[in-house]
């Protein structure tokens, strides 16, 4: 293995800003090698920004990063065929077929004659593509699209997969199929950093970072982070979950109301006592009839927690 | 060896590309094609027939002789009659003539008068092309007895070398080789890193480990082969079309052709490395393209035009290539005799292609 031992991607203090706005505030990152680490976060969150850097892509403005044990941005060269790169948007050529899309690629890592054929032949089974090898990539489907995206960016067998919201605008099949690819990599011994808006995604990522407007605001395994969220989760379901909506915002000891269909999961600090009891007592209050029970926490849950707005969090 | 490899698949990845794209294909071919027929027919120095109006006042038998010889000189095309001066500005003003001719009544006095002019020849003066023409016919030597009018011989006897006939064509096309192959190598490469980027395309690319001078270089490779087809169509059309000879060796035209090529294209490399959109990469190809046309000698004489204007044109590829084409097609000239309009192409497509790989950015901020 290489110096850095087992970590793939170390990073401390790791800002961008473009001019005024602060894309990514001070971002520490240690990223285990053969694994799947993901970032969680909404649009803007930095997610992006982040991925960019570690490739060397984009320069930081403060902070350093070190991947597979390359300083960035000084030795960016160095790492770039050690890593593939799969970029939100489709990147490969819509006018070239799926084969000559592979072949442009294996040629451009200079992957060996000996090997070549080998190797596009055996990317062209594993990512079903043996049957539409002759068709023009920009006439394939979304989810395929992805495959071949991902086919291309591990040809040349990188260490490190950096995936850049790669199922964004997948269907949930294709995203099942693309994830069991990216276990199969894992477990090959490829370290992969993933971006995702999915819960579900991020459920499935040995380790995950929350992100939120540029600050990295929880890290940990899933079920760390939904150990550890200082919150009560409490369900509610009631008749009329909007007007038992509106009987609990105004309490400033709840953190958060989020309706999911005709349920309400309501978060309230963890130093509170009795939150069951609060929760009954609001809904009695309004006069309307509902089952209040606690529940353990989900990664949506954690997301919300994390994510709450700072003076929320003061007030609870 | 792996740089080799990582050029020659830029290379095949830009040819897979073309052909994929009909309308730029149809565009390699139809460009020059159509440009040839437009320009090689519409451009014309050799001005004929320029409509006239005649107010004949003398109305004598020299005056009908004076107006014979002129309408033999095919400059002007005597279409219509008037009676008076006025009424020929009135007709110049509407723009129904372009010449009026005015034989006062006392024209076989005063054509023996040679203080005084005998006639007068109304031009629309706006265009300095017609008024040149008609400038001539002032120097028509025209005598006469009395009684009978004859046009002089001249004091000199011109021999045009090179195009005996005076064709516009034949100076024309050669140029015009030059010309079309500015429009479109540059048009190329302008929009080519432009069209990566905004496919998204780049993002992927720069985070691979191939060179910009690879990435660069294998852009460049395809298109001048590309323009030496071009190259072809357009001379074998001028030959075909507008009996436009190549009387120096083919060779020496396709060694100059691929130099200028080469240094368009590195052009359009560097404007695309400036232009945020494909859109900006085009405005930017026109701002080249106009001097390119006005500059270079196509239109105007070289020599002629102020001394700033042929610093400008010194600097366009266009102006050098022109001087070879001209020289190879119709003078018979060797590259060998031109080196140094070579010499000055091969160092822009250096300083070009230096620039582009330098300004390019393989990062995103």
């Amino acid at each position: 293995m290489t110096a850095g031992g087992d970590t793939a991607i170390r990073a401390r203090g790791l800002t961008k800003r473009f001019g005024e706005l602060t894309a990514v505030d001070a971002l520490d990152l240690d990223v285990p090698r053969a694994r799947i680490y993901g970032f969680l976060g909404p649009n803007g969150s930095g997610k992006s920004t982040t991925i960019r850097m570690l490739c060397g892509l984009l320069t930081p403005t403060a902070g350093e990063a070190r991947v597979l044990g390359i300083d960035l941005p000084a030795d960016a060269r160095e790492l770039k065929p050690r890593i593939g790169y799969m970029t939100q948007r489709f990147s490969l050529y819509a006018e070239l077929s799926v084969l000559e899309n592979l072949e442009f690629i294996a040629d451009v890592y200079a992957v060996a004659r000996r090997t070549r054929q080998a190797r596009i032949d055996e990317l062209l089974e594993r990512y079903a593509f043996t049957d539409r090898r002759r068709q023009l990539a920009g006439t394939l489907s979304g989810g395929q699209r992805q495959r071949l995206a991902l086919a291309c960016a591990v040809l040349h067998k990188p260490e490190l997969l950096l995936l850049d919201e790669p199922t964004s605008a997948v269907d949930p099949k294709s995203r099942r199929d693309f994830w069991a690819d990216l276990f199969e990599l894992a477990n090959a011994g490829t370290t992969i950093l993933v971006s995702t808006h999915y819960m579900d995604e991020a459920e499935r990522c040995h380790r995950l970072a929350i992100l939120d407007r540029g600050r990295k605001v929880a890290d940990g395994t899933p079920a760390e982070l939904q150990r550890s969220t200082g919150m009560h989760v409490i369900e509610v379901l009631a008749d009329d979950a909007v007007a038992a909506q509106h009987a609990l915002v105004g309490d400033a000891r709840i953190a958060s109301v989020t309706q999911l269909g005709v349920r309400l999961r309501v978060l309230l600090p963890e130093a509170l006592d009795a939150p069951v009891a609060l929760v009954e007592q609001r809904l009695g209050d309004a006069g309307i009839d509902a089952e209040v029970r606690p529940v353990t926490p989900s990664l949506e849950d954690v997301f919300v927690a994390v994510t709450l707005p700072q003076s929320d969090r003061i007030a609870a | 060896m792996n740089a080799l490899i990582r050029l020659l698949a830029v290379m095949r990845k830009e040819f897979l590309q073309l052909r994929r794209d009909r309308i730029t294909f149809g565009m390699i071919v139809g460009i020059p094609v159509i440009q040839i027929l437009l320009f090689g027919y519409a451009i014309n120095f050799d001005v004929r027939n320029l409509e006239a109006a005649v107010a004949d006042q003398a109305n004598s038998h020299l005056s009908r002789q004076y107006l014979d010889a002129l309408a033999q000189t095919q400059v002007v095309r005597i279409a219509h009659r008037a009676d008076t001066p006025e009424a020929l500005e009135d007709m110049l003003r509407r723009g129904e003539i372009s010449v009026g001719i005015y034989v006062p009544a006392g024209f076989d006095r005063r054509l023996a008068d040679p203080l005084r002019p005998a006639a007068h020849l109304l031009v629309d003066g706006a265009d300095p092309t017609i008024l040149g023409i008609v400038n001539r016919l002032r120097a028509m030597p025209f005598a006469t007895d009395g009684t009978t009018a004859t046009i002089l011989p001249a004091a000199f006897e011109v021999r045009p070398y090179y195009n005996p006939e005076g064709r516009t064509a034949v100076n024309v096309v050669p140029g015009l080789i030059g010309i079309i192959l500015t429009l479109t190598m540059m048009l190329f490469t302008a929009v080519a890193i432009v069209r990566e980027r905004e496919h998204g395309n780049l993002e992927l690319l720069i985070n691979t480990p191939v060179s910009t001078t690879q990435l660069m270089v294998g852009k460049i490779v395809p298109y001048i082969l590309i323009g030496l087809v071009q190259l072809a169509l357009i001379v074998a059309v001028g030959k075909l079309l507008f009996d436009v000879p190549v009387r120096g060796s083919l060779a020496d035209l396709y060694v100059a052709a691929a130099a200028f090529i080469a240094a368009n294209l590195a052009l359009g490399l560097f404007l695309s490395t400036i232009a945020a959109s494909q859109f900006q990469a085009m405005q930017l190809t026109f701002f080249i393209l106009l001097p390119s046309i006005l500059l270079s000698g196509f239109v105007f004489p070289f020599d002629g035009m102020p001394a700033f204007a042929r610093w400008i044109g010194e600097v366009l590829p266009t102006t050098h290539f022109i001087r070879m084409t001209r020289g190879i097609m119709l003078r018979e000239a060797s590259v060998a005799e031109l080196w140094p309009e070579l010499v000055a192409l091969l160092v822009f497509a250096l300083l070009a292609l230096t620039l582009a790989v330098r300004r390019f950015s393989r990062r995103l901020d």
